[in-house]
């Protein structure tokens, strides 16, 4: 068996390689629910219906989309690079601190500028946080990968720590949360009697931000060459260690702004329960938009609708709602499956 | 009965063909030479043989016996052995490791190292290849890697040996030893087939030459009623014009090293007190086995690295820090040594390429990239240098070698720079992108500017040098006038048997 | 501080090292199998969660406990052979396929569970391995406590470092997977199939990491809790990293890290009042990046690390 390089990848086949993913990845989840004992056939129906049936449930779907907005970007804009950052999880609960710590009373202001700030502090703080695996990197060659994933652990107690510490917020019952946002931080909802906030907005802004960067300006380039070569690019005169400096800073503040839009919008105050793995499935979103910032979107609102359906349909038909997981994970592998189907033909024989 | 017989090999990869119906045979005791261009089917002739690839037409025998095809193993066991130009040797592990590869049934439950020690030992000895089997290959010098190699297919009991363009990466000297240790082998009734493009090396150690061109067999002669020129033109197709070397009266210095130094780095060797005056109009030819400090050298000129200590003029002007991007902007063409790893990034589009070092002079404020202009730039360059291609937006990772060296060139050469370092620029090319980056050189040359020319290829550093400068471990010898040296004083500098002073004494 | 002076001489301390390094003596060693022959497997972390999942479940549904460490290892072979087709075969990005297979292994770990044991508040449990003595090698005090009065997992853990760097160093085959991580193309040079190697590598691998993951819920605990692994799978890669890809650091480095673990948890009952106790329980991560950064800058990593090997691609 040997790979060749096609001269011609077919324009539509890239487009359509997403879609083919998750259809394969529905084919293969089938078997999941057929071992749950359960009719594959219904059990979709009810996740489509429980995902876009309704007003209530589209927005519900796209709400869920908005933090997978911005971590897809974090992610995608770091992959880019082959800046590994498997930390989006814990930068989008650092960005969720920052939010907490500025948005919850030490500073009032107006909704206007409040907002942007609360935005703001959220990036800074996942920047900040992402520094570490950073200078690690350049500085000690120590491999991002471990460092990123084991900082989320890190945090997360670090989290813990406060709401069981100085910040439990003592009206909540005994439960472990942070005070609320103050007014004139919380987004405003978009769709009366949804959950459906303005974070879904900035997201989109920020992918044609991404986007724009990415294609258009010198830093594009650069993030572009260091991903695909190295050492053309130290040839080309671009400077490794800065290029991962910045696509970290961009990787992190668009985590960290994925805490600020749940902690302001969503829930409305710091929990542990904020992201059941946001930052991981922002992994899946970016590869499934073939690391495109727009494709994101796109992908962020399919897979958030798995999720949302999933949920849905456990309560309906008697199937665990980690089929979503599943589903999602599958739809990662056979994307990269698909992906490189385009770019190389399987020759078997020699 | 002939030891080796390739009968009427065919293979088409796609559209191309690469091998048509090719035979050949290589006798008993015999050093047959193989002669190609790079592309004219040689390697992928070599790929059958070893299983790589299967032909699509035709078969090939050992002592009569059919090889199976697509069996790298077969050919093994059928006493085929190769010497790989691009070592197949891990550097972490050992000499023995490396040699006893392989050799045992991966099922055995322990490696028996003691005997193969002896037999190492043994064949050491009787073909005068001495080694250290403990040593850790990245430790050895380039020579004594392919001598493990060599050591490696004769361990296997081989009795037909190919090697692959030995003699690329050795000193005249080395060469000449090789030459020695071949006959001793075919003494001793093994059978060579000798691939290189070199004519005189060929002359000198065969008995017998095929020549290749374009995925066919053109010519066979026995190497008495060889030429030179008879060898050139069959493998070439056509007589070959070199470009015509001139020397022309030098300007001002455009390069100064003054006592520079470089400390080690990752794959780099150090530097110290190099002395170094490049001038316009003349091309400085740097020889030296690879891996002493060319690598070094080069990075300080193309703005990858610099000096440590000592001092680095450049168009009369001290430069302490600075990066590619100021060299170029300066007038400095930078050809890297790797160009399909270093020169370019595939998976962009041409004329992203084409923007290279000079990305960031070249943009709107700095910051916007001027797709426009920087299209139609591509558009014009790939017209003037004749780049086959299918347009500025086509994936740059589908040009072929020549094609890349040609961008490469469209790129540092059109901004008429004072000062060109080129590293290895004609190395794997065939006959006519050599001719043509040598004449973009000696072009720009003959436009007022200087060149430092780092090779490999002692033929093309006299073809083209005004002066002959030698790198040993880190530290310069020369430069000579070309008309002072020989190839074969050089060669001893290169392996730092003979010093300068002692080259002026004589 | 004599306190913890006295506590380190203490069999009980060691005991529980013993007990914390034996998952990761198992999965470091895996991942540093696949590594030697120029695999990562980030799938390590969901490895190593389905492999608790399926060795509980096995028990649980009446199954004999070696027979649910077979099972275990099949399981874990299964997801790296999902792994070799996709970086091996394919040649893919070995990160982005990990984490996919991190992410496939774990949901379908919690959705089997989910699935097959209806909820309760308190999980269900099983009879894990028991303790076993060896004997005469028990009778040594403190080390005998500690290292022999262990399951036989942790046994099986011990003999594996050995095989591991055995087979390694000793064996032809291991010859041929090192030159996988080191120079493929040798390999091929000298007819051995490259991909053949590297993928019995990672399912060799994988299965130890199952394991790994199965001591959990076999031996150190009697049941399966979601998040269970929490981390482990990368402490390991950085263990591996520690170790500088050999068998003996591996086991040296799992348990170093594991005295620090129990060191932990024991100050967390000690200090508990005067330090939050996840300070404590952030030290373990902490410590695997000071241990990265320590060896980092002169870590010899297989020189065809993360590299894809195409057949035929340059001879």
């Amino acid at each position: 068996m040997r790979l060749k390089t096609r001269r011609d990848a077919p324009v539509w086949l890239i487009a359509l390689l997403p879609i083919l993913s998750i259809g394969v990845a529905f084919i293969i989840g089938a078997f999941f629910i057929i071992w749950a004992g359960e009719s594959p056939i219904t059990a979709y129906i009810a996740l489509i219906k429980g995902s876009l049936g309704s007003t209530f449930a589209i927005t519900e779907s796209l709400a869920r989309a908005t933090p997978l907005i911005f971590t897809g970007l974090a992610a995608a804009v770091a992959f880019r690079a082959k800046f590994w950052n498997i930390g989006a999880e814990g930068q989008l609960y650092c960005g969720a601190m920052a939010a907490t710590l500025v948005g919850t009373g030490v500073i009032d202001l107006p909704a206007p500028i409040m907002i942007p700030m609360l935005f703001i502090a959220g990036a800074l703080g996942g920047c900040l946080i992402l520094l570490v695996p950073v200078v690690l990197k350049t500085h000690m060659k120590v491999d991002e990968v471990v460092t990123t994933l084991l900082l989320n652990f890190v945090i997360l107690l670090f989290v813990n720590m406060l709401l069981e510490g100085p910040w439990k917020d003592p009206m909540a019952m005994g439960w472990p949360q942070a005070a609320r946002i103050i007014d004139n931080g919380v987004l405003p909802t978009i769709v009366a009697k949804s959950r459906l906030h303005f974070g879904i907005i900035i997201a989109l802004v920020m992918s044609v931000v991404m986007w724009a960067i990415l294609r258009f300006t010198v830093w594009g380039y650069e993030i572009r060459a260091v991903g695909y070569n190295q050492q053309a690019s130290t040839f080309f005169g671009i400077s490794i260690n800065k290029s991962v400096l910045m696509v970290a800073l961009f990787s992190g503040g668009l985590a960290g702004m994925a805490g600020v839009s749940e902690v302001a919008g969503l829930k409305g105050y710091l929990t542990l329960t904020l992201s059941p793995g946001f930052g991981y499935t922002g992994i899946a979103v970016a590869m499934l938009a073939q690391l495109h910032p727009i494709g994101v979107i796109v992908s962020a609102i399919f897979l958030a609708s798995i999720y949302v359906g999933a949920d849905a349909m456990s309560r309906t038909v008697n199937i665990p709602n980690y089929i979503a997981d599943i589903l999602v994970a599958i739809s990662l592998l056979s994307v990269l499956v698909g992906a490189m189907l385009a770019r190389f033909r399987i020759v078997w024989g020699k | 009965m002939k030891k080796l017989q390739f009968s009427k090999i065919c293979k088409n990869f796609g559209s191309v063909v690469a091998n048509d119906n090719i035979s050949l045979s290589l006798g008993e005791g015999e050093i047959l030479s193989v002669l190609g261009e790079n592309g004219a089917g040689k390697t992928t002739l070599m790929n059958i043989l070893f299983g790589h690839y299967i032909s699509d037409k035709g078969f090939i025998e050992v002592e009569g016996q059919r090889l199976t095809p697509g069996s790298t193993r077969a050919s093994l066991d059928a006493g085929i052995g190769m010497v790989h130009q691009h070592f197949t040797l891990a550097d972490n592990l050992t000499v023995l490791e490396n040699i006893i590869l392989g050799t045992e049934p991966l099922t055995r439950l322990w490696s028996q190292k003691k005997q193969a020690y002896k037999k190492l030992k043994a064949l050491s000895k009787r073909f005068g290849l001495l080694i250290n089997p403990d040593a850790k290959v990245a430790d050895l010098t380039v020579g004594e890697k392919q001598r493990v190699e060599i050591i490696k297919a004769l361990y296997r009991d081989a009795s037909i040996l190919i090697l692959d363009e030995p003699t690329a990466v050795l000193t005249p000297q080395e060469t000449t030893q090789l030459f020695k240790v071949l006959k001793e082998m075919v003494n001793a009734g093994l059978s060579i087939m000798f691939i290189s493009h070199k004519l005189h090396e060929i002359l000198e150690i065969s008995d017998r030459i095929v020549v290749l061109r374009d995925g066919k067999l053109v010519g066979e002669v026995v190497t008495k009623d060889a030429s030179k020129e008879s060898l050139a033109e069959m493998m070439v197709g056509h007589t070959v014009t070199r470009p015509a070397y001139e020397k022309l009266k030098i300007g001002k210095a455009v390069v100064e090293f003054n006592n520079v130094c470089l400390n080690a780095s990752e794959g780099s060797t150090a530097l110290s007190n190099i002395n170094l005056k490049i001038h316009e109009k003349e091309i400085i030819g740097l020889a030296g086995v690879a891996g002493n400090g060319q690598a070094g050298l080069a990075s300080i000129l193309q703005g990858l690295a610099c000096p440590s200590s000592g001092e680095f003029k450049l168009f009369g002007e001290s430069l302490v820090k600075y990066d590619p991007c100021f060299l170029t902007e300066s007038g400095v063409a930078r050809i890297p040594e790797d160009r399909t790893n270093e020169g370019i990034i595939g998976e962009m589009e041409l004329w992203e390429n084409f923007l290279g070092e000079q990305l960031r002079s070249k943009a709107k404020s700095g910051f916007i990239i001027d797709k426009k202009q920087a299209v139609s730039n591509a558009e014009k360059l790939i017209q003037e240098y004749d780049i086959r291609c299918e347009g500025p937006f086509a994936s740059t990772r589908l040009l072929s070698g020549g094609n890349i060296q040609k961008l490469i060139l469209a790129r540092s050469l059109s901004n008429n720079p004072r000062f060109i370092i080129a590293n290895k620029p004609a190395r794997g090319l065939d006959e006519g992108a050599i001719s043509f980056v040598q004449q973009q050189i000696i072009d720009a040359k003959t436009q007022g500017a200087g060149v430092l020319l780092i090779s490999e290829d002692l033929d093309e550093i006299f073809e083209l040098s005004d002066r002959i400068a030698v790198i040993f471990e880190g530290k310069l010898q020369g430069p000579f006038d070309s008309n002072t040296v020989n190839i074969n004083q050089v060669g001893l500098m290169m392996s730092g048997e003979v010093k300068a002073e002692s080259l002026h004494e004589a | 501080m004599m306190e913890l002076f006295e506590m380190m001489l203490t069999a009980g301390l060691w005991a529980s090292v013993i007990r914390i390094a034996t998952p990761l003596i198992f999965a470091t060693l895996g991942e540093l199998i696949c590594e030697r022959a120029g695999v990562l497997n980030l799938g390590i972390e969901g490895i190593m969660t389905i492999g608790a999942m399926a060795g509980w479940i096995w028990v649980y549904q009446g199954g004999e406990l070696w027979g649910g460490v077979v099972f275990v290892a099949i399981v874990g072979m299964l997801f790296g052979f999902l792994h070799s087709i996709l970086v091996v075969y394919l040649g893919l990005s070995q990160h982005v396929s990990g984490i996919g297979i991190t992410l496939l292994a774990s949901s379908i770990s919690y959705y089997a569970y989910t699935m097959l044991i209806p909820f309760s508040t308190t999980p269900p449990k099983i009879v894990p391995f028991s303790a076993f003595e060896v004997p005469v090698l028990s009778s040594i005090p403190i080390i005998g406590e500690a290292f022999f009065n262990q399951s036989a997992l942790t046994y099986l853990a011990y003999i594996l470092v050995i095989v591991t760097f055995y087979v390694l160093y000793k064996m032809p085959i291991g010859l041929t997977i090192r030159m996988a991580g080191e120079n493929p193309v040798a390999n091929e040079a000298q007819g051995i199939n490259v991909l053949l190697i590297r993928t019995g590598a990672v399912m060799a691998g994988s299965a130890l990491m199952a394991i790994g993951g199965a001591f959990l819920t076999m031996s150190a605990f009697d049941a399966f809790y979601f998040g269970m692994i929490n981390g482990r799978g990368w402490i390991c890669i950085a263990l591996v990293i520690f170790a500088s890809w050999r068998p003996g650091k591996a086991f040296l480095g799992a348990i170093l890290f594991a005295l620090f673990e129990a060191l932990q948890i024991r100050a967390q009952l000690i200090g508990a009042d005067v330090i939050p106790y996840q300070i404590f329980s952030m030290m373990p991560y902490f410590l695997s990046i000071v241990a990265m950064m320590l060896v980092a800058r002169r870590a010899a990593y297989p020189k065809a690390l993360l590299v894809p090997f195409r057949q035929g691609d340059r001879i």
